[in-house]
C-alpha cells in the first residue's frame, strides 16, 4: 500500500481529488434538480456558476502559473461571446440541431478569443508586473467599447459593418441586422444548459491540470520563478507566455460562448473591467496557483449574494464586503494558517483513528 | 582553433559602456578564469556569452560559428549551458523538475536519463532531496543545483557565474572540487570569480578584466605569483 502511494504523483493525486469533488458536486446538483428542492433562481445560476469557474480556472494559469497579472479577462470573454453568438444566429437555419452547432460555436468562439489573445499577447507581454495588469485592463476596455460600437448587418449582398449607427451600413431592405451597436445580438438561440456548462468545465479543469503537470507547464512555471535562469537553460521566453496567454484566452472564449447562450440578449456592457477583477478576486481568494480553489471561490463568491439576496435583501453587498475583507485577512494570516492547519491535521488524526478501528 | 573566441566584444547599458572591446579565447578541455573586481564587466561578459543581453560590437564564435545575433534559448542547444550569479534555480519546483528542465533543449531522452544519474553521482545530495522543492535547499545545495542543472543540457562549454558566492570556505573548496571532476570529464569551464586565490588554483589560464579591458593574462600558475595580481585581488 505505501509503495502504492509512492509511485502516484502528488499532482496526479490532487487532480484525481479535484475531478471527485467536480464529479460529486455535479450529481447532487442534478438529484436536487430533478426532485425540485432548488429554487427557480438558484437554478437559473447553475450556468453562470459554470462559466465564472472556467474563467478563473483560465485566468489562474497566467496569474498564477505564468505569473503575470492580466486584467483583460472580461474582453476575451467578449470576443467569445459575439464570435459565438454571431455564428449561432447565422447557422441556425443550416445546422438546426443545437447539438451540433453548439460545439462548434464553443470552438468558433475560443479561437476567435485565442487569435485577439496572441496577437495583443505579442507586443503586451514585453511588459511585465503593473504595467502589464495596466496594458491588458486597456485593451479589455478597447475590445468592450468597440463590441459595444459595432454594428452588423446582413442582406442579400452579403455583410454590411458600422461603427456609427445602423442606417449608415447601407442594409437593403430585405437585410437583417446582426449587431445592433449598443444593443447588441438579439435572438441567441439558448443553448447552453446545466449540463453542457459543466461539461464544459470539467475539460477545462482537465486541460488546466495536464498543463501544469506537462513539459510545457513546467517550462511556464519555471520562467515565473526566474526568467534569467530560464532563459540560460535555453526556453523561448516569448513562446511560453504566448502559449499560455492563448490557452487562458481560448478557454475565456469558451466561457463567453456559454454565457452568451445563456440569454436571448447580449451586450457587451457586462464585459467590463468589473468583470474581469471579479474573476480575479475569485483567483486570488481560491489561491494564486490552485485549480481547485479557483472553482471553489468562484463558486462561492457568486453564490453568497444571492443567497444573501433571499434573506438580508438590500445589505447583501455591504455583508459581501465584510466577507471578502475577511477571507482576505484571514487567508493572509500567518497565525490563523497555521492555526487552521493544526486543527485540520487533528481532524485527519481522528479520521485515520477511527479508519483503523474499523479495521480491527 | 579555439572553442570558444571573443574578438574586440563591445557591450553598452544605455549610456555607460560596461565591455570596451575585450578578446580572449577558452580551448578545448581548459579551465579559465576570468577574475576582477566589482564592476568590472565579468558578469556582462558571460551575459554577452549566452545571449542575455545583446553585443553592441565585436564577435563571440563557438566552434566556429557566431554567436552575437543567436537567441540566448538558441546558444543552449548549441552546446553553452551558463550556471548564473547567486543561484537562480526555480524556487517553486522539486529538485527533479528543475534538473529536467536543465535538459529541455535536448530530445535524446535515454542520454537524458543517463547524465540524470551521472548529475546525482556527482551531487548525491541532490539526489536524496530530488522530490524536495528547491527554495528550501541550503545555500551550498542550491549552488550544486544550479550546476547540476546546466550539466543536464550536456554542454561542450559551461560558463559559471560566482559560484563561491556566500557559501562556507568548507562549501566554496566542496564546489571548486567539483568544478575540478567536471573538467576531467571532458567538459570546459571558463570561470567568473571574485575568489582570486582559489580561482587560479584550479585554473589553466586567466584573464584579469579591470573597467571594462581586459588588463593582464597568462597562465594562472604565473599570475599567482604576480606582484600586482597578489596587492589588488590575493589580499597580500
Amino acid at each position: 500500500m505505501k509503495n502504492k502511494t509512492k509511485t502516484i504523483k502528488p499532482y496526479t493525486k490532487q487532480s484525481f481529488i479535484t475531478y471527485g469533488i467536480l464529479i460529486a458536486a455535479f450529481a447532487v446538483t442534478l438529484i436536487l434538480v430533478e426532485t425540485g428542492s432548488i429554487s427557480f433562481m438558484l437554478q437559473s445560476l447553475l450556468v453562470p456558476l459554470c462559466v465564472y469557474a472556467i474563467l478563473a480556472v483560465s485566468l489562474n494559469l497566467t496569474v498564477g502559473i505564468l505569473g503575470e497579472l492580466s486584467l483583460g479577462q472580461a474582453g476575451f470573454m467578449c470576443i467569445g461571446a459575439y464570435t459565438g453568438a454571431l455564428f449561432s444566429i447565422l447557422m441556425q437555419e443550416a445546422i438546426p440541431e443545437s447539438a451540433i452547432r453548439f460545439p462548434l460555436a464553443l470552438l468558433i468562439g475560443g479561437v476567435c478569443a485565442a487569435i485577439f489573445g496572441i496577437l495583443i499577447g505579442i507586443p503586451v507581454l514585453r511588459l511585465r508586473g503593473d504595467y502589464l495588469a495596466m496594458v491588458t485592463l486597456a485593451f479589455g476596455e478597447i475590445i468592450k467599447n468597440i463590441c459595444g460600437a459595432l454594428y452588423l448587418g446582413k442582406d442579400s449582398e452579403g455583410f454590411h459593418a458600422s461603427l456609427d449607427s445602423a442606417s449608415d451600413m447601407g442594409l437593403a431592405p430585405d437585410g437583417k441586422v446582426l449587431i445592433n451597436g449598443a444593443l447588441g445580438l438579439n435572438g441567441t438561440p439558448k443553448d447552453s444548459t446545466f449540463i453542457i456548462a459543466f461539461i464544459a468545465l470539467f475539460i477545462t479543469v482537465i486541460i488546466a491540470y495536464n498543463f501544469v503537470n506537462s513539459r510545457t507547464g513546467r517550462a511556464v512555471m519555471s520562467i515565473r520563478d526566474n526568467r534569467i535562469a530560464a532563459e540560460s537553460i535555453g526556453l523561448n521566453i516569448t513562446k511560453y507566455k504566448l502559449i499560455t496567454f492563448g490557452l487562458t484566452a481560448f478557454l475565456a472564449g469558451v466561457a463567453g460562448v456559454i454565457y452568451s447562450h445563456n440569454f436571448a440578449t447580449l451586450q457587451a456592457v457586462k464585459f467590463d473591467y468589473n468583470m474581469s477583477i471579479l474573476i480575479l478576486v475569485f483567483v486570488v481568494l481560491g489561491g494564486i496557483g490552485s485549480i481547485r480553489g479557483s472553482v471553489i471561490a468562484a463558486v462561492v463568491l457568486t453564490l453568497i449574494p444571492e443567497l444573501l439576496r433571499e434573506t438580508i435583501g438590500q445589505y447583501r453587498m455591504l455583508f459581501y464586503a465584510v466577507i471578502l475583507i475577511a477571507m482576505m485577512l484571514l487567508t493572509a494570516n500567518t497565525k490563523f494558517k497555521s492555526k487552521l492547519t493544526a486543527y485540520m491535521s487533528k481532524l485527519k488524526g481522528l479520521v485515520v483513528k477511527e479508519k483503523k478501528g474499523e479495521v480491527k | 582553433m579555439a572553442l570558444l573566441e571573443i574578438n574586440d566584444l563591445c557591450v553598452n547599458y544605455g549610456m555607460i559602456t560596461a565591455l570596451k572591446g575585450i578578446s580572449f579565447e577558452v580551448n578545448e578541455g581548459e579551465v579559465i578564469a576570468l577574475i576582477g573586481a566589482n564592476g568590472a564587466g565579468k558578469t556582462t561578459t558571460l551575459h554577452a556569452l549566452t545571449g542575455l543581453i545583446p553585443a553592441k560590437s565585436g564577435s563571440i564564435k563557438l566552434n566556429g560559428k557566431e554567436l552575437t545575433k543567436v537567441p540566448a534559448h538558441k546558444i543552449v542547444e548549441m552546446g553553452m549551458a551558463h550556471v548564473p550569479e547567486g543561484r537562480r534555480i526555480f524556487q517553486h519546483l522539486s529538485v527533479l523538475d528543475n534538473l529536467k528542465l536543465g535538459a529541455y533543449t535536448r530530445k535524446d531522452k535515454a542520454n537524458i536519463e543517463k547524465d540524470m544519474q551521472m548529475v546525482y553521482e556527482r551531487f548525491p545530495r541532490l539526489a536524496e532531496r530530488k522530490n524536495q522543492i528547491a527554495g528550501t535547499l541550503s545555500g551550498g545545495e542550491q549552488q550544486m543545483l544550479a550546476m547540476g542543472r546546466a550539466l543536464m543540457s550536456n554542454p561542450k562549454i559551461i560558463v559559471m557565474d560566482e559560484p563561491s558566492m556566500g557559501l562556507s570556505p568548507i562549501l566554496v573548496s566542496e564546489i571548486f572540487d567539483i568544478i575540478t571532476s567536471i573538467r576531467k570529464d571532458g567538459t570546459t569551464v571558463l570561470l567568473v570569480e571574485q575568489n582570486a586565490k582559489k580561482a587560479l588554483a584550479i585554473a589553466d589560464r586567466a584573464y584579469v578584466l579591470e573597467t571594462g579591458n581586459i588588463v593582464l593574462s597568462g597562465n594562472a600558475s604565473d599570475l599567482i605569483k604576480d606582484e600586482s595580481i597578489k596587492k589588488a585581488y590575493l589580499g597580500e
